[in-house]
């Protein structure tokens, strides 16, 4: 185990490795069918802290659930249950 | 054919707790006479808002699900543009899983409701008790 970690050092640039954790989207992992809008504690977790939604490509979200979760924050943002622009929201 | 909906709308703050109320009851009076069936309603009682609404930074939130003929949201939405007191509103055609999750979620309030009175139940007895010691 040493010695293949010493000889991956001389790479200029580290192969790229599946040491990564698998993203995968949580939606289809449990099966659940409906987002919520009015859970403003849930949809809180696909919003940075300035209240924009995050991009797919980090929350690991499939793309048809993705569409809803946008749906979902942008409808519990005109019933003011999430803002739409702020600071420390986290 | 009818169809099942959610509307959930905000009242100012300003209103006293009656009437609130006689907003909200004549919404609902509104959905019957024109045919829908009120399935489920939810009062969330005042609320923080998250950005300022008319300047009002609270709002007392009244979710009301409802069956009824596409044609009578758009009266619905207007008579909720024409209602003063009313500062936001959303209605929402529900799918048959939003349909399954409402049903869920309510059942869930229900049995924790009836254990919460279980257990009000419970801490209610020992005071009674204590005040007979008195």
């Amino acid at each position: 185990m040493a010695q293949q970690q010493n000889s991956e050092i001389r790479y200029l640039a580290p192969i790229a490795v599946d040491v990564k954790k698998k993203k995968y989207c949580r939606f289809k992992k449990a099966g659940i069918k409906y987002i919520d809008y009015k859970d403003a504690n849930f949809l809180i977790k696909f919003v940075n802290e300035q209240g924009k939604i995050l991009p797919r490509r980090v929350t690991g979200t499939s793309l048809k659930y993705q569409k809803k979760v946008a749906k979902a924050i942008k409808r519990a943002r005109h019933l003011a249950l999430l803002p739409y622009v702020t600071d420390l929201l986290k | 054919m009818q169809k099942q909906y959610e509307a959930v709308f905000t009242m100012t703050p300003v209103l006293s707790d009656e009437q609130m109320k006689e907003a909200v009851s004549k919404f609902q009076k509104f959905l019957k006479d024109k045919g829908a069936e009120i399935i489920f309603e939810h009062n969330w009682g005042l609320r923080k808002l998250a950005y300022p609404i008319q300047k009002k930074s609270t709002g007392f939130y009244h979710l009301i699900e409802f069956k009824a003929e596409p044609q009578l949201i758009a009266d619905l939405e207007l008579e909720f543009k024409r209602d003063e007191r009313i500062i936001r509103f959303l209605t929402v055609a529900l799918n048959k899983y939003a349909i399954e999750y409402n049903k869920k979620k309510r059942m869930k309030q229900d049995s924790e409701k009836a254990e919460d009175k279980g257990k009000e139940a419970e801490e209610k007895e020992p005071e009674a008790k204590e005040t007979d010691n008195k």
